[in-house]
């Protein structure tokens, strides 16, 4: 068995609002092992990115982060005292933001911005850090990469730059990665050539990659396993696999056929959505997050709260009162033959 | 041979299509109408007050009853000897003016600088932490702009005393409120950019990121409040010094020339025409030049 990286156990988030306390990330629990990608998906405010931002303790100083194990390389990362937790963040951990025009700090050159995240860490001396971060602009793919080291993030278009952001975590050569949505904020052909980049370092550094995104054909292409959030929870986990081609929950269902498959997806014909819109996350919710917009929801599901259980296979879990066996059907009845 | 020499007088292509940011940067300073004339006005003022010692002709301390109120060269009786004439103890006008330029300068950098730390100091931390941080700061800001500045001074001068010293301390004490708000706006807005959340989850501690991170992104605008309040600073020791209050006889200022000369303003107008032409120009020259500092380096003005 691969290394395990990351191990993540219940984690909470709540902000205190005017109106009460905000739920932001309520029991989130996954796990990231050497060489394996976890994507996390899920609609805007389901709290993907503060579950990022909560595991490299960024959280902003009024939310409150809780959880019952956080490790990294096995080791307790949860209530450390920051001037730790600096040494490990974009040391062992890395992040990539999801809007690289605003990323990088325009007052320095790239070549500055990318020896200073070296230096911080490790006893190297200015040339040395030149030479890691020349050879790691060539890795991402930019070309005449020592005299970009001297152009300020100006120069530089957006594609460049989210590979300059790229190889500025990689600079330490970190055992994980979080790109919250890397890809949102560049033009379409960039996105897939960044994601096939990402995919392509993590298997070379092997490196684990948490890669959050609400793009789901992003997700098909470079996932190992999949976490699909809803309303701050984990509502189906799994293999990518398992998550694509047996859809579980009603939301990943949903989600699924949201999205046209060429070959599949007929012309003309409609593409699904989810009706509805997220729950107010403010307060305790005692019913299924999903309940209000999930076409098969019954009474059951509006009074209790869903406990994640074990679907298809030990290490598929997925949230809701149906068995996995239910959902499937209803899945089946749903697609036209 | 011949084309190669011609070819190495002509910039090369690569040069006209990335100029560097030094070329480009003095390019934007010379097109600037104000920048130019208020910088090189500023400059003159500056080599003057410098060397005032040795350029002055006269002593500026140096009375001779038997030569009061002399006219300036232009005037009905005017000499070279005493090109701008004497005040009415026979002192050499030109001189005076001269070492009241560096009386001048030397208030406005060092209120300048004064309240400049302090004013960034409370700004940047009011930014940058927010909170209650920024509450006690705002309160503190709001409490020094309820101050009348020239009362205050003036108090606070007539209580302990008045030296060139006490004067600058005072002003720096008193006016560093614009460069709190200024940076404080500044800083909120830097502060909420991803680069600085990038440094964090590089590992960056608070104090470097404030130094490194943001103070590099606030200081076009530290610049531009600081020019102006070179100019606030020179006018409220011109202020404080008409009043009395400020640098005490007999050493040269603009402002206690004009209020030594009052007496006269109806006989001999040129005694306070020309420090409050000399005020008036060294005002102008700081305004035009921090104005031109903002257009210059403010980034929707490049190219």
């Amino acid at each position: 068995m691969a290394e395990r990286i990351l191990s993540v156990d219940n984690l909470k988030v709540e902000i205190p609002v005017p109106s009460g306390m905000l739920h932001a990330v309520q029991g989130v629990s996954f796990k990231v092992d050497r060489g394996e990608t976890l994507c996390i998906v899920g609609e805007s405010g389901c709290g993907k990115s503060l579950t990022s931002l909560a595991i490299m303790d960024l959280l902003p100083t009024k939310a409150n982060r809780t959880a019952e194990r956080l490790e990294l390389h096995g080791k307790n990362v949860l209530d450390i005292p920051e001037d730790e937790m600096a040494d490990i963040r974009g040391n062992l951990m890395g992040m990539i933001f999801q809007e690289p025009m605003t990323s990088l700090n325009p007052a320095y050159t790239i070549g500055n911005q990318l020896e200073e995240a070296l230096i911080r860490h490790r006893k190297v001396s200015r040339d040395e850090a030149r030479d890691r971060a020349v050879y790691l602009l060539e890795k991402v793919g930019i070309t005449a990469a020592r005299s970009r080291l001297r152009q300020y993030p100006h120069q530089l278009s957006g594609g460049l730059r989210q590979r300059v952001m790229i190889a500025m975590t990689l600079m330490c050569g970190p055992g994980l990665i979080i790109a919250d949505e890397p890809t949102t904020a560049l033009d379409v052909t960039i996105q897939a050539q960044i994601l096939l980049l990402l995919a392509e370092l993590q298997n070379e550094f092997d490196m684990g990659l948490i890669l959050i995104t609400h793009d789901l054909g992003v997700v098909a292409r470079v996932a190992d396993r999949v976490c699909v959030m809803y309303a701050g929870q984990v509502v189906e986990q799994g293999s990518a696999k398992q998550v694509f081609e047996n859809p579980t929950h009603p939301y990943t269902q949903g989600l699924l056929e949201c999205i046209p498959i060429p070959g599949k997806t007929a012309r003309g014909s409609h593409l699904g959505s989810i009706p509805g819109i997220v729950p107010s996350l403010v307060g305790e919710m005692n019913c299924c997050h999903f309940s209000d917009r999930c076409p098969y929801a019954t009474d059951i599901c509006r009074t209790q709260t869903v406990d994640l259980r074990q679907g298809f296979t030990a290490d598929h879990d997925f949230r809701c009162v149906l068995t996995s066996e239910q959902c499937a059907e209803n899945l089946k009845q749903k697609v036209p033959a | 041979m011949a084309n190669g020499t011609v070819a190495a007088k002509l910039p090369s292509a690569q040069e006209i299509l990335e100029p560097s940011a030094s070329s480009l940067l003095l390019k934007r300073v010379f097109g600037h109408a104000g920048m130019t004339i208020g910088g090189g006005v500023l400059l003159f003022i500056f080599l003057i007050a410098i060397l005032a010692p040795l350029l002055a002709p006269h002593d500026p301390f140096d009375q001779d009853l038997s030569k009061r109120f002399l006219d300036p060269v232009w005037g009905a009786k005017g000499t070279w000897l005493h090109p701008l004439g004497t005040d009415g103890f026979g002192r050499d006008y030109l001189s005076r003016m001269m070492f009241g330029a560096q009386t001048s300068l030397l208030i406005g950098f060092a209120a300048m600088l004064i309240s400049g730390v302090i004013g960034t100091a409370l700004g940047v931390a009011a930014g940058y932490f927010g909170g209650r941080v920024d509450m006690i700061i705002t309160f503190i800001i709001t409490t020094r702009l309820a101050m009348p500045v020239i009362l205050v001074a003036l108090v606070v001068v007539a209580l302990i005393g008045s030296s060139l010293n006490i004067v600058i301390w005072v002003l720096g004490l008193l006016i560093w409120d614009r460069f709190a708000v200024v940076m404080r706006a500044t800083t909120q807005q830097v502060r909420s950019m991803d680069y600085i959340a990038a440094a964090k989850a590089l590992g960056c501690s608070t104090t470097r990121i404030i130094f490194t991170e943001i103070m590099p992104n606030v200081a076009n605008a530290l610049i531009v409040v600081a020019t102006l309040e070179v100019a606030h600073a020179v006018l409220l020791e011109a202020a404080l010094s008409f009043l009395g209050l400020g640098v005490q006889p007999p050493t040269p200022s603009w402002g206690l020339m004009i209020s030594e000369g009052k007496g006269m303003m109806f006989f001999k107008a040129w005694v306070i025409a020309i420090p409050g032409f000399a005020l008036f120009m060294l005002v102008l020259c700081i305004n035009l030049m921090g104005d031109g500092i903002r257009d210059v380096t403010a980034p929707e003005n490049r190219n």
